[in-house]
């Protein structure tokens, strides 16, 4: 019983941080259909936000939520960089670019800041356990799903009963009507880029909890798990990239359990086979989402 | 197609000049380079051969690359050394021991065999998916060399390599992946791929078997980046699994985009622009590094510099250098546009 709550409670947890790193992605593939490489570094600009601010004194909350403000205006910065002046020309020139920028962030840190771990300042209550039915569980674990099921909630929300999200969702199922009806290109797109980079903010916050520390190349796991749950859910999707970050998480998880000590080292390799093998199966990943073909 | 012929001469022409070049100047620092470079050129063309003909952004390049030369790697390593160099190699793996040339073409049959197993599928993937995917590869190929301890020595230094490739060895291979790189882009199977880069919906129409176009295309550049791989891991002697990931992703791509993917003259330009480039930065980094201010502590400079230069290039001219002709093509244009002006 208390080894069915731990593995529970492992899927949840880590299954709610991949579906926010993948629903930051798919919102700006959904209204553009171009993949921001530069992703990952939201999380660590997040995460250098908070070691930057560690010494200030300030408590830990302002320190998040100045954490979160930064992800979101490196992700307006994102936008206005690598996407506006390249959307209409190709799809590889914005894939290039997006991969330049995020090289560009993550040397940046490297030159300005160091190539080696900085700690991160971090409440008690993430490092404390708790026992549930049994099973000892660290607390961080509990915020994390806490977290998503509010943000996620929050998302459905703003997604479904908002200007704001109704106008999101018009533009990526037809960017041109949309825009015809009078919904304003540029404010959309700079919107969604905000909004994944609040979603990149929370989720770097979490993720880096669970290590402590943050290194110029934090970003890239989160980038991957959310490609690979975007992939497996279905690229254009929100429910779609939800779904595919729980079924990576479970993968994950379930690997994890499974596999002996020698061939856990190969995990990353089984987990993105399995993905392959889904692919096979559905090339257009488990849920499709409308279609959608221009960004301009 | 006559064109074509005339893209081949003026191209091995660079890289035969690069070459003598090296050699006449006798400078062993330039000569490092230049064998840098047509190792680099290799690689760049392998990828224009998918990249270009395509359309698809492909990560997995590298990845192949490592492949080749893990793979050159344990066929030449003199079986006296393996005990040392590979402890844990499999018993029937020590004995053996091919010449370099041999296991050269060992490495590009294993990595396109590879490819080929693995790719399939995900050459079925629209534009986005398919890009993602490649990545999700190029971790797997590297988390694979990172822990197969028995073949790869794990993410510990492998050494012990025999020094086989020098400059004109280098050059020979460069020019070979040159004309290959253009033949099979007039090829019936280049030209169809071309048109599904052009317009998806208009070549299937017309019958063309996307998947199957991309494939072979994928195939044949994994081909070239395991002869690449083996090439290089001869010049360089000792590496392990971190020379085979995203920084160096990275420096491909840019040398690629930089000079236009579409083109082999653009990926020829693009390999020479961006190697000069990167030697410059690379010095200057060492310099700053030298002096008081520095003080050793000036790391990633050069990416910085080089991501700003691609971002600009993406900007100014989002196909690069040479976006769609050849320089053969642009010379015999220029000249004919000349003979009907007179």
């Amino acid at each position: 019983m208390a080894f069915a709550i731990q593995f529970v409670i492992d899927v949840l947890s880590l299954g709610g941080a991949y579906a926010l790193m993948a629903l930051g992605l798919v919102i700006i593939y959904g209204i553009l259909r171009l993949v921001n490489f530069a992703y990952g570094e939201l999380i660590m600009v997040a995460g250098y936000t908070m070691f930057l601010a560690s010494g200030s004194g300030l408590p830990w909350i302002v320190m998040a939520v100045l954490a979160v403000g930064m992800a979101i205006l490196f992700g307006i910065i994102t936008d206005y960089a690598a996407f506006r002046p390249v959307r209409a020309k190709s799809v590889t020139a914005v894939l290039i670019t997006s991969f330049a920028f995020s090289n560009l962030l993550q040397n940046a840190a490297l030159l300005f800041i160091s190539p080696r771990p900085r700690n991160v300042p971090l409440p008690d209550i993430f490092s404390q356990t708790v026992s549930i039915g049994g099973a000892i569980t660290p607390v961080r674990n509990l915020i994390t799903i806490a977290a998503s099921l509010v943000l996620l909630a929050g998302v459905a929300f703003l997604m479904r009963r908002t200007t704001l999200g109704i106008a999101m969702r018009a533009a990526a199922t037809n960017f041109t009507m949309a825009r015809m009806l009078g919904v304003p290109a540029n404010l959309i797109i700079s919107s969604a880029f905000a909004l994944s980079g609040f979603l990149a903010g929370v989720v770097g916050i979490l993720w880096i909890g669970r290590i402590g520390t943050v290194v110029p190349g934090i970003g890239l796991e989160p980038l991957l798990v959310a490609f690979i749950a975007t992939v497996i859910g279905g690229m254009r999707s929100l429910p779609g990239a939800v779904v595919g970050g729980f079924l990576l998480a479970l993968i994950d998880t379930t690997l994890n359990y499974t596999l002996s000590q020698d061939l856990l080292k190969f995990r990353d390799a089984f987990t993105f086979s399995l993905v392959i093998l889904i692919l096979l199966w559905r090339p257009d990943g488990l849920i499709k989402g409308p279609a959608s073909g221009q960004r301009t | 197609m006559k064109h074509s012929y005339f893209t081949a001469i003026i191209l091995i022409g660079v890289i035969a000049a690069i070459a003598v070049g090296s050699q006449l100047l006798g400078i062993r620092l330039y000569d490092r380079v230049a064998t840098n470079l047509l190792i680099s050129l290799v690689l760049v063309i392998g990828l224009q051969t998918f990249m270009g003909n395509s359309g698809l952004l492909s990560f997995a390049h590298i990845g192949f690359m490592g492949l080749g030369a893990y793979t050159s790697a344990v066929l030449t390593i003199p079986s006296q050394m393996k005990g040392m160099a590979l402890p844990d190699l499999y018993d029937f793996m020590k004995v053996v021991e091919v010449s370099p040339l041999l296991a050269m073409l060992a490495a590009g049959v294993l990595a396109a065999v590879v490819a080929a197993v693995v790719a399939y599928p995900l050459m079925r993937l629209s534009d986005a998916a398919s890009v993602i995917t490649s990545f999700a590869l190029l971790v797997v190929l590297y988390t694979v060399m990172n822990n197969w301890s028995a073949f790869t020595n794990g993410p510990r230094t492998l050494f012990g390599l025999p020094k086989t490739t020098d400059m004109p060895i280098a050059a020979i291979v460069a020019a070979i992946v040159v004309i290959v790189a253009l033949t099979f882009k007039e090829s019936r199977t280049g030209k169809l791929l071309r048109a599904t880069r052009e317009d998806e919906v208009a070549a299937a129409a017309l019958g063309a078997d996307i998947p199957q176009l991309r494939w072979r295309a994928f195939i044949l550049a994994a081909f070239i980046a395991g002869i690449g791989g083996a090439l290089w891991g001869h010049f360089i002697t000792s590496f392990a699994p971190k020379a085979f990931y995203l920084k160096e992703t990275f420096l491909i791509i840019t040398m690629l985009v930089i000079g236009g993917a579409n083109t082999v003259t653009g990926a020829v330009a693009g390999t020479i622009i961006v190697t000069f480039a990167y030697e410059g930065l690379r010095g200057t980094e060492g310099a700053l590094n030298a002096t008081a201010l520095g003080a050793g502590r000036i790391v990633g400079l050069t990416e910085i510099v080089l991501a700003l230069a691609m971002i600009a290039v993406m900007i100014v001219k989002p196909g690069g250098l040479f976006p769609n002709r050849e320089i053969g093509h642009i010379l015999t244009r220029a000249r004919r546009k000349k003979e009907t002006v007179a």
